[in-house]
């Protein structure tokens, strides 16, 4: 049943129903809608979770990881700052493998500060272990969360999530969204089964620490996690699909790509907008697909380059730099399809909330196939 | 052997670290004096000081690392440090 | 039953702290203290790097190490997770000076404020031991660190110890308490009181340090007696925020505490700093004011 609420309520009304035990979150623009929504969940008796009213984002993360490691399933949410202050806990909790599922809501890095989206505070930590998924509309961020959970939990798997949606066109927009009803919700999320606890009647020491004998192995166990993450969610997400014929189980998603020339390559609500952008672009006779980034972590390069056999030209739009190299998702795509002869350009567009228009991908397609890329698109140069 | 997920073990391991090498000093333990208080045992940071059936009280050489605190705490001055001979 | 290896403690052998170490001792004794039906939140730092080199874990029971600075928020998170599971283990963060005085207070300070039932115990050796003797919040003053040494024109550490007990009393923490390796039996007394408290309780214990103190190893205890003897250290009980009971000593100068370590050895080499040692006996003074631990000569019968 469709209901009309905004995304940050619909991601609240998600999580209650995936029963997370322990909530530990610190307020910060554009996320504060959703913390306070299972706030008053949990003060109504409609969640039966403890909720800790942490004192930073860093504490945030870290009483997750001692409610998971304890046997809890646990959920927090944050953006930009807050998850910059989070760094040093997100390398903490991938590497002591906590299935924690974190919401990003997706917002600029200062300096300088901005409230304002774009997904460099997701994508700054690359690195760190946590499974990566961008959702394109407020539907899909709330399947996500279920799917992110499963997943994550599966004994093959044992990492964290970042579940990101962008924030303000996403967190406080209203749309039409179906959430899954409790029953369904169980039906498709098991209770919380973990791998190891801590527990006094089986003793055991979390986080030691490694000396140069074994640091590598257990990075590298980490990274084939991550590899073997792909299947699972891929098969998580079928399941879904059967169940509420929502298809998530893809890394990549190809919109009309089947004859493109080329390609855009994006990743997030901005995918929404360049749909719209491809539909116009098609009837006026041009052969433009977009291949849609869900799975950022891990990186689906096979996927990708799959996906893109038969494109001459792909536009890859990055709502982030990483500064003194190029866009990180660019970057990597150019990785991917290096020795395809394919010609990949990357621009970074719609940094802190800047607006991205149809006419602005029209005229970036038009870009690429002038063959000029590689560059900030959109810049006011009256103001530099 | 298979690493355990999330840099986890289970207790006992550290046993296989026979600290005992690490010493210059051993102590040694006279049985005539010893007054069975226990202050030792208590006192000692590797908690390798053991009661015997006797009710006297022994080190176990395999981990003392012969720091000299139970010399120290002895009320009857029945434990001497002496130079270990290797 | 836990199923540990036979002869397994809670704290076992076979740990890599220097021989003669006073936080060693004191781990053992807290364990000793709260039985098996605990988890140990342990941070960053000595305790923690000479228990646990992969796999080999000195250990026997549930224990999780995540930074340095946020043992207090973990604790948090434990606790609030075994209140939702209604188990029944006692949730115990054990971290240095260091880990609590400076670098943990954000998170030391949230969790004491939320009220949580845990149990916070500090082992003070007074300085960044494990990174190789830098100054805290809790190295006192004029003591030597490698990052406040004793020059031509220092005295070494130029500010007074952080009082954190009364920093957490303000929290509104129902029982604090300091302790030292020096009574043993009084340190488990106060771990299990503190256990048995509902609400956020800490215990500061002081754990001499022969590596960054600069004493001979066999010497840890009697430092640690020194240091109450000549009032630079009290061991007191807080309830409630109010001071209720203190060890009174017969105080010794504090000269006889400070000749016997390294760190305080420029205070008598390569001249006799009369100034410096006065800085030092007013502090002692101080406390035996403050806690009135001072033992009063008996008054003449009239």
């Amino acid at each position: 049943m469709l209901e009309i609420m905004e995304g940050s309520h619909a991601v609240a009304e998600i999580v209650k129903r995936c029963r997370p035990q322990v909530i530990a979150a610190y307020p910060i623009t554009p996320q504060t809608h959703i913390v306070e929504a299972l706030a008053q969940m949990v003060a109504d008796c409609e969640l039966d979770a403890d909720y800790i009213t942490v004192e930073s984002e860093f504490s945030a993360l870290s009483a997750c990881l001692g409610a998971s490691a304890a046997g809890s399933r646990v959920y927090s949410a944050t953006t930009s700052q807050g998850l910059a202050l989070m760094f040093e806990v997100c390398f903490n909790v991938a590497g002591l493998r906590q299935p924690i599922v974190m919401t990003i809501a997706n917002r600029s890095l200062g300096a300088p500060l901005s409230i304002w989206n774009d997904q460099q505070d997701s994508i700054s930590l690359r690195d760190s272990g946590w499974l990566q998924v961008y959702a394109e509309d407020n539907q899909e961020a709330v399947d996500l969360h279920m799917i992110a959970y499963r997943v994550c939990e599966d004994h093959d798997v044992l990492l964290p999530a970042f579940v990101c949606f962008d924030g303000y066109v996403l967190t406080h927009t209203y749309e039409p969204v179906s959430i899954p009803t409790q029953e369904e919700v169980d039906a498709y999320l098991p209770a919380f089964n973990p791998y190891q606890r801590l527990d006094a009647s089986n003793p055991l020491s979390f986080g030691m620490y490694a000396t140069p004998d074994y640091y590598m192995e257990f990075r590298y166990e980490i990274d084939q996690a991550q590899h073997r993450a792909k299947e699972v969610f891929a098969k998580a997400g079928r399941e879904f699909a059967e169940q509420f014929e929502r298809d998530y189980s893809a890394p990549v998603e190809g919109y009309r790509l089947e004859d493109a020339d080329t390609a855009i390559l994006a990743m997030g609500s901005i995918c929404g907008t360049v749909k719209d952008a491809i539909d116009e672009m098609r009837d006026a006779g041009k052969k433009v697909g977009l291949l849609k980034i869900r799975m950022f972590r891990p990186f689906p390069a096979d996927e990708i380059a799959d996906a893109l056999k038969g494109v001459s030209t792909v536009a890859v739009l990055d709502r982030n730099i990483s500064l003194g190299s190029g866009g990180a998702v660019g970057t990597e795509v150019k990785a991917a399809l290096s020795g395809s002869g394919t010609a990949v350009y990357d621009y970074i567009v719609a940094l802190g909330g800047r607006d991205i228009r149809k006419k602005d991908i029209a005229e970036i397609v038009d870009l690429a196939e002038e063959g000029r890329g590689d560059m900030f698109y959109g810049l006011r140069t009256e103001v530099l | 052997m298979a690493l355990r997920v999330g840099c986890a073990a289970p207790p006992g391991k550290a046993l296989e670290n026979k600290t005992g090498t690490w010493r210059v000093f051993k102590p040694v333990f006279d049985p005539e004096t010893c007054n069975r208080c226990g202050i030792c045992a208590q006192f000692c940071p590797e908690g390798c000081i053991r009661e015997t059936d006797e009710g006297i009280f022994e080190p176990d050489l395999d981990y003392c690392k012969g720091c000299g605190i139970c010399e120290e705490v002895c009320p009857k001055e029945s434990i001497r440090m002496e130079k270990e001979e290797k | 039953m836990t199923g540990l290896p036979e002869g397994c403690d809670l704290f076992t052998p076979g740990h890599r702290a220097c021989g003669g170490c006073g936080p060693a001792l004191a781990a053992r004794l807290l364990l000793k203290a709260t039985g098996e039906n605990v988890i140990v939140v342990n941070s960053t730092g000595c305790m923690e790097v000479f228990s646990t080199p992969y796999p080999e874990t000195t250990w026997g029971v549930p224990w999780i190490h995540s930074l340095f600075e946020n043992a207090a928020a973990v604790a948090s998170g434990i606790e609030a997770s075994l209140k939702k599971q209604g188990r029944s283990e006692k949730v115990v963060c054990i971290c240095g000076d260091g880990a609590t005085f400076d670098i943990g207070m954000l998170c030391i300070s949230g969790a004491f404020e939320r009220g949580h039932d845990i149990t916070y115990v500090c082992y003070d050796n007074e300085a960044y031991m494990n990174t190789g003797i830098q100054r805290s919040g809790a190295t006192p003053y004029a003591a030597s660190t490698t990052t406040s040494p004793a020059g031509a024109f220092s005295p070494g550490n130029v500010r007074p110890k952080k009082d954190m007990p009364a920093i957490l009393a303000a929290h509104g923490a129902p029982y604090v308490a300091t302790a030292s390796i020096a009574y043993p039996a009084d340190f488990e007394k106060k771990v299990r009181r503190a256990i048995n408290t509902p609400g956020p309780c800490y215990v500061q214990v002081h754990t001499p340090c022969c590596t960054g103190w600069g004493f001979e190893s066999g010497e840890t205890i009697n430092m640690a007696k020194l240091a109450i003897e000549t009032g630079l250290w009290v061991n007191y009980e807080m309830v409630n925020g109010v001071v209720e009971k203190a060890k009174k000593v017969k105080r010794k100068p504090v000269e006889e505490y400070l000749s016997r370590q390294k760190r305080f050895q420029h205070l008598f080499k390569p001249s006799h700093r009369d100034d410096l040692i006065a800085e030092i006996q007013k502090i002692a003074d101080a406390n035996a004011e403050r806690f009135g631990t001072d033992i009063k000569p008996k008054e003449p019968i009239e």
